[in-house]
């Protein structure tokens, strides 16, 4: 479209703005004239919002005002964000070009905060453009009334839609939208993304596949490059911690950064690590700058109130995890410090591209590598960053808990066809593999759990009438569905509060106490006694007690808190990145672009043991302190280790070694014990390559997961996304503490009892591509065949010194709860004979 | 919650007993979770909840309809060990007033032939207030044999009459022990010697740490005992070594 073609009061908007459109924008609007979906890629500072909303914006003013007595339009235009926050700051942003150029447009949010007063005007007199998250468009969706609300819709505008596909969120998502397209056929998507490494994959997200067998692709609008990124890896004088994540050594080198820059954004991998480097950032900070701290635990008020100061200039550094990776606009920050491993290329470019919103200006990043195999990550990170490479992971296959959950949903809004729904799901990328047998066992979860045993066919939820529909089939079931829609399940949390503490000579029980400081996994508490201390809010606390689901916390004043290990936060190493640090090891020539230190480092270890290969598996042994150890470089990421680290422990035992214990981090992993491993691997009593074998994802993964508390915590989130067990239930509020079925015992049962589930089949593949890596540990297991070289060391190699240090710090696993309790009581007998 | 494979493991069940007195009364405490008194030939299960499954599932939560099953193959194992002459069920025996009505036909027919040539009382609980439709047994509020008395709910007083010799249920004990950083939580048994608290035997059932408040009323503060159930062993805390939820 030539920008002339615009009508007047857009062109000349433009105009007043000093601004012109920019060429993708317009290309957005001819894309969209002809009906075709569109997948609109472009780096931060490119007018991306804006280039999704024009063609809305432009159809909605020729469109013309509603005259009086005229019935309303409906929604045209869908907004999806991932983030609650995001929906409200676009449209607060979008209000602004509206009322300037005087279009007569309605646009509002729906979020789970709005007031259900307004929720139900929404319903009957629908805005223009309503901006919203995924999951309340399942509850829309899930209304008797969505078909006329959804008749007249045009536009469907999906944004950071890059993020939104990795989750079961964006499974949801499309199965919404696969929904929408029957209500509103026509019915054109805009994705709104960062680069990614398959841009088909999003663009097969946006459309419908009609075509089992050949992937139908939305339009693509690409804009290229913006100015490179100006990143730098931070070269301290001081010495480089060989283990560890807390990146104190650097931290007055950081602080010189914040103070030579106006506003930097300091982002940490974990929420503790956060917490640590602002308490470490104010012990030094002399200027008394003003650096705040925003993680995903703090109160929302909190966090709300460090938004506005960032917003208005008031700060000059935040303390940030990935709570501030996405979208809401910071005003200008010039500095971007990466604090720790990058992880993956592509997260590295979204944290970066945080800095500076003007897209022609380069972003400044520094990267702060917090011990030496950070180093090797970095530089990793930095030749991709160079190069432009991403490693965004491939579009997910939909889950079955989603699609349970999105099944009752449509039977509360319309009695359902099964062959027709069938058909509307797999028209959507995420689904088109979807077996017409697996869908109609879902059905049957849905309606009575699925189980073998027919014997709730009398409750069943959902029912087949005569007329071949199902149908909910009371009432309270849709209730019951909208209170447990979404598919976000958190640990269960505990609020903090600050209270004044017993400890300070006063024998009054704990007072009733003053502010809220956040909320924390539950399980962390679970682990304290009164009198612990830890890090939260940037303050050191003592745990108090434990009153009415509240944790009483009081301030201390030790200066050495434990401190909180929060869950979340730890993405595994990319396996991009992981390729380039193998790389650079086997390739002795790249090593000059290394720090000194770890140049000097890997030298050692090239004379002292071998360097691991690209493709191979290096293997050390060694003997130290009365324990044989062996540690391997698998480079696939911490929780890909940790699966191999449980499955070579049981084997080994298996093989009479006598192992102990194992420790895995995302580079290396190590398994110590009794038996001399050395010997029993050069006398080849212990073949290596049978230990590394394939097989053992086999019958030793299967009697693992019958108790492993990943398996456990996996299944309980998919039993709540599919609805086995409520969030929430008409009529009384749950919370993680009082929920009065164990998801533990419901497994066990179910795992004997059943152990073909379809919760059990939706969990398996949960985990197989979450927290165990099945599928990454598969092809390690497979490149590696044939190329494990074993070095017999008689004590511990340069590159093994890091995760031997990590022994203590990491959790330690292996041993079985039974021998723990055993050694426990049996202190008790010692205590009782002394 | 805490694992309790054992729960769904089909048994092998040793007859071996941890024996502890109560009210001067010599008693073996099992860890798949009953009390024997070997005298009396007389076993004693708390807290069965059968049906719980479907009893979830009749207001629309579909939780596994395994669990009777699971339970009664759990007792029927207990029993083939012990071979007593009376059995007692704390109460909760079902999970609601209906249960024993729903019971489904073949898991009737296993609880009727556990039955079979053997005393069988039920005391009632606050889920199951009524006697068990359509099955064989005596129903009782609570009873005394010897120096113990069997009810489901303890009395809420600490040192009285009533209070000593009690043997019940109804609160499912559960205990966490830490240990090197790792915390473990099982179903226990809870004792100061002068009354004695079951943990709850069904499959499905949760349970309240020893720590809670609910507690206070029937122990001292530290002056009572915990036995874990372990594979194919009881591991006994003293109350100093626990910690909450």
């Amino acid at each position: 479209m030539d920008a002339a073609l615009l009508p007047n009061r857009f062109q000349s908007w433009f105009a007043s703005r000093g601004w012109a459109p920019r060429p993708h924008q317009l290309q957005l609007i001819d894309h969209l004239t002809l009906g075709h979906s569109t997948l609109l890629i472009a780096p931060t500072g490119a007018g991306k919002t804006l280039a999704g909303f024009l063609p809305s914006l432009v159809e909605l003013e020729r469109r013309g005002k509603r005259k009086p007595g005229q019935p309303g339009y409906g929604i045209h235009t869908l907004y999806v964000s991932p983030l609650k926050a995001l929906a409200v700051d676009i449209a607060r942003n979008l209000e602004a070009p509206v009322s300037e150029m005087g279009l007569s447009v309605r646009l509002e949010t729906r979020t789970g905060d709005t007031p259900s007063h307004k929720r139900q005007r929404q319903k009957l007199n629908p805005p223009d453009i309503l901006l919203t998250t995924p999951e309340q468009i399942a509850l829309l969706l899930s209304d008797p009334a969505s078909d006329r609300l959804f008749a007249s819709l045009k536009t469907v505008i999906l944004d950071e839609l890059h993020a939104l596909v990795t989750s079961k969120r964006g499974d949801l998502l499309a199965l919404g939208l696969a929904r929408l397209r029957r209500l509103a056929p026509g019915v054109r998507t805009i994705g709104l993304s960062a680069t990614v490494a398959e841009p088909d994959d999003l663009r097969a997200y946006l459309v419908d596949q009609p075509d089992a067998n050949k992937r139908a692709l939305s339009h693509v609008v690409e804009v290229s490059g913006g100015a490179r990124p100006d990143i730098s890896i931070l070269e301290s004088q001081e010495r480089l911690p060989w283990s560890g994540h807390s990146s104190r050594y650097a931290i007055g080198d950081i602080y010189r950064l914040i103070k030579a820059h106006n506003v930097s954004l300091l982002f940490v991998n974990t929420r503790s690590q956060a917490e640590m480097l602002f308490q470490e950032l104010w012990r030094i900070n002399d200027d008394t700058l003003p650096i705040a701290l925003h993680h995903g635990s703090l109160d929302v008020g909190q966090r709300r109130k460090v938004e506005a100061a960032m917003a208005s200039g008031a700060l000059r550094a935040v303390v940030a995890t990935s709570s501030l990776d996405m979208g809401i606009d910071w005003g200008d920050i010039d500095l971007v410090v990466n604090i720790g491993a990058p992880k993956g290329a592509s997260r590295l470019a979204q944290r970066i591209g945080r800095a500076n919103h003007r897209m022609d200006e380069p972003s400044k990043a520094v990267l702060v590598p917090s011990n030496r195999f950070e180093v090797l990550e970095c530089q990793a990170a930095l030749a991709a960053s160079r190069r432009g490479d991403q490693d965004t992971p491939p579009l997910r296959k939909g889950a079955l808990d989603v699609l349970a959950q999105h099944v009752l949903g449509l039977a509360c809004a319309d009695a359902l066809d099964l062959a027709a729904t069938y058909e509307e799901i797999r028209s959507s990328e995420t689904y088109r593999t979807l077996d017409w047998e697996t869908f109609e066992r879902v059905i049957d979860f849905a309606a009575t759990g699925g189980y073998a045993l027919k014997s709730y066919d009398q409750y069943a939820k959902l029912r087949k009438g005569k007329d071949g529909f199902w149908r909910i089939a009371n009432p309270k079931i849709a209730q019951q569905y909208r209170l447990n829609v979404g598919t976000i399940v958190e640990a269960p949390k505990i609020k903090v509060r600050l209270v004044r503490s017993k400890a300070d000579g006063r024998r009054t029980p704990v007072g009733r106490g003053g502010r809220i400081l956040g909320e924390i996994e539950e399980y962390f508490i679970d682990q304290m006694v009164p009198g612990d201390t830890f890090l939260f809010s940037g303050e050191v606390v003592r745990f108090e007690a434990i009153r009415e689901n509240e944790a009483y916390v009081s301030r201390a004043k030790t200066e050495n808190p434990m401190i909180p290990s929060y869950m979340g936060g730890k993405f595994p190493l990319s396996t991009y990145l992981a390729e380039g640090v193998r790389a650079m090891l086997a390739n002795p020539s790249s090593w000059d672009q290394l720090p000194g230190q770890v140049r000097e480092w890997l030298e050692i270890q090239r004379d002292k043991s071998v360097l691991p290969t690209r493709d191979g598996l290096l293997v050390e042994t060694f003997p130290r302190s009365n324990k044989h150890y062996m540690v391997c470089y698998p480079f696939e990421g911490r929780l890909a280790h940790q699966t191999l680290g449980m499955l070579l422990t049981k084997r080994l035992e298996r093989m009479g070694a006598r192992p102990m214990g194992f420790v895995a981090n995302d580079y290396a992993l190590s398994v110590w014990g009794l038996g001399d491993l050395s010997l029993l691997f050069s006398s080849g009593r212990i073949s290596l390559d049978e230990l590394f074998e394939e097989d053992i994802l086999g019958d030793d993964l299967d009697a693992w997961l019958a108790d492993s508390s990943l398996m456990k915590r996996t299944f309980r989130n998919c039993a709540v996304i599919a609805g086995l067990i409520e969030r929430r239930h008409p009529g009384q509020e749950k919370t993680g503490r009082q929920v009065t079925v164990s998801s533990d015992l419901i497994y066990d049962v179910l795992r004997a009892h059943e152990p073909d589930h379809i919760l059990l089949k939706a969990t398996w593949s949960d985990a197989a591509e979450g927290l165990l890596d099945i599928s990454r540990l598969g092809e390690l297991l497979a490149r590696i065949r044939g190329r494990i070289a074993h070095t017999q060391l008689t004590r511990v190699s340069p590159l093994a010194v890091p995760i031997l240090l990590e022994i203590g710090k990491e959790p330690i696993y292996g041993e079985a709860m039974d021998s723990l309790l055993e050694e426990a009581a049996e202190d008790l007998v010692l205590e009782a004979m002394e | 919650m805490n694992v309790l494979t054992s729960h769904v493991r089909n048994y092998q069940t040793a007859p071996v007993c941890h024996d502890i007195q109560i009210n001067g009364q010599l008693v073996g405490l099992h860890d798949s979770g009953i009390l024997w008194w070997p005298d009396e030939s007389l076993l004693v299960v708390a807290d069965l909840h059968l049906e719980k499954g479907s009893s979830y599932a009749r207001r629309g939560v579909m939780l596994p309809p395994y669990d009777t099953g699971a339970t009664l193959e759990k007792l029927a194992g207990v029993m083939d060990a012990f071979d007593p002459a009376c059995v007692i069920c704390l109460g909760d025996s079902f999970h609601d007033a209906d249960g024993s009505d729903r019971l489904p036909a073949p898991y009737r027919a296993m609880l009727t032939t556990l039955q079979l040539g053997r005393e069988w009382i039920w005391v009632t609980g606050n889920h199951d207030p009524v006697a068990p439709v359509r099955l064989c047994g005596e129903t009782v509020d609570e009873i005394t044999v010897g120096p113990l008395k069997f009810r489901h709910e303890p009395v809420e007083e600490i040192g009285v009459e009533r209070a000593a010799g009690e043997i019940c249920g109804h609160l499912h004990p559960v205990a966490r022990v830490r240990r090197f950083g790792r915390s473990i939580r099982r179903s226990c048994f809870i004792t100061d010697g002068t009354r004695l608290v079951l943990p709850a035997f069904g499959a499905l059932t949760g349970g309240l740490n020893v720590t809670d408040r609910a507690y206070a009323t029937l122990f001292n503060r530290r002056q009572f005992s915990v036995f874990l159930l372990g594979n194919d062993r009881l591991f006994p805390f003293t109350a100093s070594r626990l910690v909450g939820d």
